[in-house]
């Protein structure tokens, strides 16, 4: 009977820390990716790097200046488009919709969000880029929105359905009509998340590649044409650290570096707006 | 010929808030038209792919979907064909690869996180798990490409060629490229969402479950293996689901390790191709046919991700109803 007993001891002290092992594998993946990046683009991080337009090859130095600014403006764009739709799309899905077209348009939004992007961007190059007869700055931000879109409309969803429900029934009430109640008192209250959700979508386009390498390829100069294809972070990092040059690679990693510090400020500053644990958008 | 209904008074109008409802009508219509967009805009998607392969669809048939022939450049004697099999069996192979390395490493994470840690430790740690999941695709494919690229080929392959290569798919040279590293970079990419899924899954475990294992004498793994996990069980193999549509549609990382080569190769340490990743690599330069074939390889991940994406919500859906008492 002790023998019994010291072996399921055994196991239990075995499997319980396998599994703590486990999480810290997981988690020093990430403090990995980290230190590899900060330790590789560290070293040609430089202000000519930001202000600098990029060299031919073979030539050393230059910088990204003009995919920093391609994609603040790809960006921009597909936010201008999807976050009100999105929003608009969240209300309707929290606040008016019935039974079987809220399945319909939920499900729809989840099938979407779920699209792997390269499709997304197959799609985007069908409609635009055919229609256009080149590649441009508003297709790609029509690819990113089309990915925005569903993501802000369910996460708004979510935090309109945690505004508790005497608030609304206090808003009727008192005489508000329904739309004066979502106006005035629902959508303010749920104001924080809502903003947690649009920052978080935002952060996870910004570092979007595969929609953009049809649709905007990138270009050497300034340019700042909605109508011309832009250059944009991460096309930049994959064409460099995929080229067969060593200035490439180190430009590759400090662009890394600078997306991956964008990326990760929008998430924990979204974070500290709302102290309550989010989980991946799903 | 008035009938009885239509002798019945008018019904009044409400006097107060009659045009207050009226907006009513127009903010309801305003947001069901952004709603029904995103329905307009996923039809679209599916006509756009369907109409644009076209002409790989007419000339292949369903055999596009068998065939393992993949040759863009026609000459004389062996005129342009297109088949989706080397891609079809190269996004399985990897996504595989990538489960079973991230199911149990994810899972035992989860139980971790859920069961054992005090909750302060439990929330920081699950932050940072879930920033993993926001660090961009093009990151890992550049970190793989020049360090687990490399690893891969001076130390890791050759290590298991040395114990294991009599086995055919531990054969054949070591690139470093190939099957194998993309399934290594595609585990780390979906372990954040098994993590992640898992872990709610079996927090929404109620707690008498626990407690009355613990109470009947099993130690703290047994009430988890024997208690809590089959009640969570729906809820981590939806997290399963989660991660295999993202693993079968992730496309940069991959494309950038893969290796690049459109035949069904046995060996995992060989080179590949995954239908996300000879879309990236082929549709810029593609014209016609070629550009017709790759857009229906599109139609074809579109389908086998909508599959196991709608799988997966299922499951979660199940389970968190099941686990968490909410109708």
């Amino acid at each position: 009977m002790t023998s019994r007993n010291s072996r399921r001891n055994a196991l239990n002290n075995v499997m319980m820390s396998a599994t703590a092992v486990c999480a810290v594998v997981a988690v020093s993946t990430l403090f990995m990716v980290l230190g590899y990046l900060v330790y590789n683009g560290g070293k040609s991080l430089n202000l000519q790097f930001f202000t600098n337009l990029p060299v031919g090859q073979g030539e050393e130095g230059g910088g990204i200046a003009n995919a920093i600014t391609g994609s603040a403006e790809i960006v921009s764009l597909a936010s201008i488009f999807g976050l009100p739709i999105g929003f608009l799309a969240g209300v309707y899905l929290s606040e008016f919709s019935g039974k079987t077209l809220g399945f319909l348009i939920r499900y729809t939004a989840d099938l979407l969000n779920g699209v792997p992007s390269i499709v997304i961007g197959i799609f985007a190059w069908t409609v635009l880029v055919v229609s256009m007869h080149g590649y441009s700055a508003i297709a790609a931000g029509f690819a990113l929105s089309l990915m925005l879109i569903p993501i802000t409309a369910r996460s708004t969803e979510q935090f309109l359905q945690e505004v508790p429900r005497t608030m609304r029934e206090g808003a009727l009430a008192l005489g508000a009509s329904k739309w004066r109640a979502i106006a005035t008192v629902i959508v303010p209250a749920g104001r924080k998340g809502i903003m947690t959700g649009m920052i978080l979508g935002v952060a996870r386009i910004s570092g979007e590649t595969a929609p953009l390498i049809f649709t905007s390829p990138g270009q050497q100069f300034w340019n700042a044409s909605l109508l011309q294809p832009q250059s944009s972070l991460p096309v930049v990092i994959y064409t460099y650290a995929t080229a067969p040059s060593d200035n490439a690679h180190q430009q590759a990693w400090a662009a890394g570096l600078v997306l991956l510090g964008l990326v990760l400020v929008a998430n924990i500053s979204a974070r500290l707006i709302v102290s309550r644990g989010m989980s991946i958008p799903k | 010929m008035a009938t009885p209904t239509a002798a019945l008074p008018e019904v009044r109008k409400r006097p107060v808030a009659g045009h207050l409802s009226g907006g009513d009508g127009v903010a309801r219509a305003l947001t069901l038209f952004f709603a029904l967009l995103i329905l307009v805009v996923t039809v679209l998607l599916v006509v756009q792919l369907w109409n644009n392969s076209e002409l790989t669809r007419a000339k292949f048939g369903l055999g596009f979907l068998t065939s393992a022939v993949w040759n863009q450049n026609s000459t004389p004697s062996r005129p342009e064909e297109y088949g989706a099999l080397p891609f079809i069996y190269g996004t399985c192979v990897t996504a595989f690869l990538a489960l079973l390395i991230s199911v149990p490493l994810g899972v035992g994470a989860a139980i971790y996180l859920a069961e054992l840690a005090p909750p302060k430790i439990s929330n920081g740690l699950t932050f940072m798990i879930e920033l993993l999941a926001a660090v961009p695709s093009v990151i890992f494919g550049l970190i793989a490409i020049f360090s687990v690229v490399p690893i891969m080929r001076t130390t890791v392959e050759p290590f298991i060629k040395k114990g294991l290569g009599f086995l055919p798919i531990f054969s054949g040279p070591t690139y470093g490229f190939g099957y194998l590293t993309a399934g290594l970079v595609l585990s780390i990419m979906t372990l954040p969402y098994i993590i992640s899924v898992s872990r709610e899954a079996i927090l929404s475990v109620p707690r008498e479950q626990r407690e009355a294992a613990l109470a009947l004498g099993a130690t703290q793994w047994e009430s988890t293996w024997d208690a809590v996990l089959p009640f969570a069980k729906l809820g981590i193999i939806g997290s399963v689901f989660l991660a295999l549509a993202r693993a079968l549609g992730e496309t940069m990382a991959v494309t950038m390790v893969i290796g690049n080569d459109p035949k069904i190769n046995t060996s995992l340490f060989s080179q590949g191709y995954t239908l996300a990743s000879v879309i990236a690599n082929e549709f810029p330069e593609a014209v016609k046919l070629h550009s017709a074939a790759l857009v229906e390889l599109a139609l074809v991940l579109f389908a086998l991700t909508m599959a196991v994406n709608a799988m997966a919500q299922l499951m979660i859906v199940l389970t968190t109803q099941k686990g968490s008492g909410k109708g």
